[in-house]
């Protein structure tokens, strides 16, 4: 098809689509009407079940902690993918950037730019760990602790040490962290079986206080283990991207 | 008003898709793709929300008030991290596409047809 | 005994994790990596024909972390097992094993990123069969995928496999989505996730717009993933470019895995509460017949070797949708019996594909022509299983086939045997040509297609340099999987338990007792009575035709310039070219056109009917 073919069979296809769409839309109970009953059994039972007070992170972490693991495995998956299709192949060379860019001098990163991302490194460090370790009380967990993580080592890239940021996260040994990370995870389920408890229950002890950082079981531990995954899944694909724009390899066109 | 936000929900999976038909760049498709998930953000977010209720965390308030679904707030999450991990992997493609090929525009990507 | 279930989905993740955490140790020494990616998928294997075993007398319920529903609410997720799944569940993990065995010796340098990549493609497998929540189908839908576009870009030094990945993952993830939305709008409706409950929510009410829309929705990502005309384009971009025993994976089981979600979503949620059955079976009986036709008939044009078995993937997927569309528990026992004869069939044409890329390095008919007598082994087993796949008795496809022809019958709906015979032969002398050409040498070479002839060259740098000899790790699993058909078409009382597999499948009121109240039922209610099964001359003597057929046509097709009559320029599927590379065009924006025409009219069509 032509691109105007393309656009003409797509009013009319898209249109018909969208209003089928809408036909189906104008049968939910109405923006602000939530209808339950899930959520709101689970928001009636969750404290005091998991001792967890972040609700949210109960249903990741526990009620639908399979969902999860499913999730994780994706994002592992992807981040492999990733190093597979960005492997360093066998007829491509490397050539700097440098080198493309002949007789221009590439500009050095400034001080204040360094100053202000090193000095942000660990105090993003301190609120990745936060994140990560607070699922079971308040709104985070280890998606969003490890994304903040990841990021303390992207700063090092923008603080100008590409080198140092090769050198913090080999993609070999990255690869091999994030493993751990989504494979501890499912562990936490086999730890649950060997103890004669369904898959992915909550074996450990819930602590006495809902809301407490000592509390909710085992959400936190896979909290924490999906943190590791996720900044390690994040620094591999960073870095690999990013060595794609910083290293020219010359392929075969 | 209460069909509104719904209407948003169609509107932007129609234009996501519009993108994704007429892109002419690969890295401009994969965004159309990201805006055509983010329809089921609205959808999943709009269809657990209850006027007047509390976020589900009861860390400082009764754990009886009234509050919105949570469910729906963890499958938003699931889906954002799907989001990131597709298009980590599109975009590893799109840049061996544009060695390999030369171009970013789907249209010049002739290697396979028939 | 139940707590088996999880392992067949946590063990398969834990190796490739375990894998990817050993590799800064074990980097060099592959032999290790490769044997624990094959224990794994051998012990998975072995755990699911356990558990399928176990499901004769009743359907097993798992629920994850031991959140068992109360007063019918479902709070965690849960695994419905009964013997149709776990059945492919099995066939999944052994062709995931025989396809990991085959890849022993051919990547000489293969990075550790393979074993995880395909472990993680196999417990995503798995997890989509075993399920019975629908957010949780959709997770598993997308492990499988996100695995499958990576492991089809595993060469990326090539132009083909790069588009190949983009396509696939494009059109595949435009349909998750639809089936995400398809998923939010009824969770909007019913406030459950479970299939069971949200089928109990829906029954009883007249289906509305929003019932419908959502079961269309949903079934966009699984008739895309199933590879249902007009939602096939991407299947035959990435079968051309994946590494062939990846290719192993695609055709035998994850295309069939789409069906098998088409029909789970029907019969264990909206089935009952959709009712208007006349108009599903019409709409999905118009979509399998198109795929089976459009399927075969691109399949007898082709000369690229693996998007041939690629068009007759699409074929076959055409025909369990029937199989499905019928809605009997004969029909739905056909399609699975067919299913799995299909998938080992199809896998073993694949893996001599690849013996033949590894030892002549081509996949181009043309230029392979009579080359193949030096694979006399791989030649035997390439023409047996290009026979059974133009179903010869006794192997299993010709029963499926059967089944299918026989429950369309009944319902008065004799054309469907027409359309599954003459697809089959197209499809069967297409196979039995290359057969008789490449490895026999018969006839005369087919003409060269330029732009075919491009594309196929490239293929050659998929496989490392070959030995003077097949390895036998590279030609026991086509022939072990070629045997395995065999057994299966012979196995006895084969269609009564498949039909009672089916009739559980399809009775949605013990499905939603035994999942929601922890009901035992070990005898469930047919919908419309099952029907015989015995195996009959009909279906031995339509089995042979066809067979036969295929060959003469085959024959026909090889010795056609040396035909007396009707030769002079013409050469029979010439007229197909051109529109074959209008519509195939490579182009990812074309193939999402195609997905909202086909959406919007299927949905048409249903809201017309059920309104």
């Amino acid at each position: 098809m032509t691109p105007s073919q393309r656009r003409w069979v797509f009013l009319v296809a898209g249109g018909g689509f969208l209003a089928f769409y809408l036909w189906g839309l104008v049968g939910l109970p109405g923006f602000g009407h939530y209808p339950g009953p899930y959520g709101d059994i689970i928001n009636a039972i969750a404290v005091s079940q998991t001792h967890a007070t972040a609700v949210v992170s109960a249903v990741n972490f526990e009620y639908r902690a399979f969902d999860t693991l499913g999730e994780e495995f994706i994002l592992f998956t992807a981040a492999t993918g990733v190093a597979t299709v960005l492997r360093h192949l066998r007829e491509e060379r490397d050539t700097s950037a440098m080198d493309e860019a002949m007789n221009r001098d590439v500009p050095a990163t400034s001080d204040a730019i360094r100053m202000v991302t090193l000095a942000f490194i660990g105090p993003t460090i301190v609120v990745g760990w936060y994140l990560t370790s607070h699922a079971q009380t308040s709104p985070s967990g280890g998606f969003q602790g490890g994304i903040v993580l990841a990021t303390a080592f992207v700063l090092v890239y923008l603080a100008g040490q590409f080198i140092v940021f090769k050198r913090l996260s080999p993609v070999a040994l990255t690869d091999a962290i994030e493993a751990i990370g989504a494979g501890s995870f499912a562990a936490v389920g086999i730890a649950a079986l060997a103890l004669g408890a369904a898959y992915l229950s909550n074996i450990l002890p819930l602590g006495s206080t809902p809301g407490a950082v000592n509390s909710a079981g085992t959400i936190p531990l896979i909290s924490f283990f999906v943190g590791i995954e996720v900044s390690a899944a994040f620094i591999l694909i960073i870095g690999e991207l990013l060595e794609q724009t910083l290293i020219v390899r010359e392929g075969n066109r | 008003m209460s069909i509104f936000p719904f209407i948003v929900v169609a509107w932007v999976l129609a234009v996501g898709l519009y993108g994704i038909i007429t892109s002419r760049h690969l890295v401009h498709q994969i965004v159309c793709l990201i805006v055509v998930q983010s329809s089921t953000y609205i959808l999943l977010l709009g269809v657990g929300y209850r006027t007047g209720a509390v976020a589900p965390y009861f860390y400082d308030i009764p754990p009886n008030t009234p509050a919105v679904d949570p469910v729906v707030q963890a499958l938003a999450l699931t889906d954002v991290v799907v989001e990131a991990a597709v298009t980590a992997l599109l975009l590893a493609f799109a840049v061996q596409a544009h060695k390999r090929f030369g171009t970013l525009d789907p249209e010049e990507l002739r290697q396979l047809q028939g | 005994m139940d707590s088996l279930l999880p392992l067949a989905v946590a063990i398969p993740l834990l190796g490739a994790a375990g894998i990817s955490a050993l590799t800064p140790l074990f980097g060099n020494r592959r032999r290790v990596l490769d044997a624990v990616a094959i224990l794994t998928a051998a012990a998975v294997t072995g755990l699911l024909v356990t558990i399928m075993l176990s499901t004769a007398d009743g359907q097993r319920v798992y629920w994850f972390a031991g959140f068992t529903p109360s007063h019918g609410v479902a709070l965690g997720i849960d695994f419905a097992v009964d013997q149709l799944n776990s059945g492919l569940a099995a066939l999944t993990a052994t062709l995931v094993t025989a396809a990991l065995m085959f890849s022993w010796r051919y990547f000489e340098r293969v990075a550790s990123y393979y074993h995880a990549l395909m472990l993680v493609f196999l417990a995503g497998m798995v997890g989509f069969c075993l399920t019975g929540d629908v957010f949780n189908l959709f997770v598993w839908f997308e492990l499988m995928g996100v695995a499958a576009y990576a492991l089809t870009a595993y060469r990326p030094e090539e132009r083909g496999p790069i588009q190949g990945a983009l396509n696939f993952a494009i059109t595949n993830s435009v349909g998750a989505y639809f089936s995400l939305s398809g998923i939010g709008l009824i969770y909007g409706r019913t406030g459950a996730l479970n299939m069971a409950q949200i089928g109990q929510a829906i029954t009883g009410h007249r289906p509305d717009g929003l019932v419908v829309v959502a079961f269309v929705l949903i079934l966009m990502g699984l008739l895309t993933k199933a590879s249902i005309v007009p939602f096939h384009f991407w299947l035959a971009d990435a079968h051309a470019v994946a590494p062939t025993p990846v290719c192993v994976l695609f055709s035998g089981v994850m295309v069939e895995l789409g069906l098998y979600g088409i029909a789970r979503v029907y019969w264990s949620m909206f089935g009952a509460g959709l009712g208007h059955q006349g108009a599903i079976t019409a709409v999905l009986l118009a979509l399998g017949t198109a795929t089976a036709v459009v399927g075969a008939l691109f399949c007898f044009r082709q000369r690229h070797l693996k998007r041939l078995l690629a068009f007759s993937t699409i074929n076959h997927a055409g025909l369990f949708l029937i199989g499905i569309a019928l809605l009997t528990p004969l029909g739905l026992t056909g399609a699975a019996v067919y299913v799995i004869g299909h998938g080992l069939v199809k896998a073993a044409l694949f893996l001599c594909v690849g013996i033949v890329l590894h030892r002549l390095r081509s996949v181009n008919e043309t230029t392979l022509h009579g080359r193949g007598r030096r694979l006399p082994v791989t030649g035997v087993v390439f023409g047996l299983a290009a026979l059974a796949l133009a179903d010869l008795p006794p192997f299993a496809l010709y029963l499926g086939a059967g089944w299918i022809g026989q429950s369309g019958d009944a319902r008065e709906l004799p054309w469907i045997t027409a359309v599954i015979v003459t697809t089959s032969v197209l499809v069967g002398a297409a196979v039995l040509r290359v057969a008789g050409g490449v490895f026999y040498g018969l006839g005369d070479p087919p003409s060269e297609e330029p732009a075919m002839a491009e594309e196929a060259s490239e293929e050659s740098s998929e496989t490392d340099t070959a030995k003077s000899r097949t390895p036998l790790s590279m030609i026991v699993p086509p022939i072990a999987l070629v045997a395995l058909a065999l057994a299966v078409g012979l196995l006895p009382h084969l269609g009564e338990l498949a039909q009672d597999g089916a009739v559980r499948f399809q009775d949605q009121a013990a499905y939603n007792a035994t999942v929601l109240a922890g009901a035992h039922i070990a005898h469930p209610t047919a919908l419309l009575g099952p029907e015989d099964t015995s195996v009959t001359t009909t279906d031995v003597v339509t089995g042979v035709g066809t067979a036969v057929a295929s060959l003469v046509l085959a024959l026909m097709a090889l010795y056609w310039r040396r035909l007396p009559v009707l030769r002079r320029g013409f050469e029979p599927g010439t007229g197909l070219v051109g529109p074959i590379r209008r519509f195939q065009s490579g182009v990812v924006n074309d193939y999402v056109t195609w997905m909202v025409v086909g959406l919007a009219c299927i949905g048409g069509a249903l809201a017309f009917a059920i309104r």
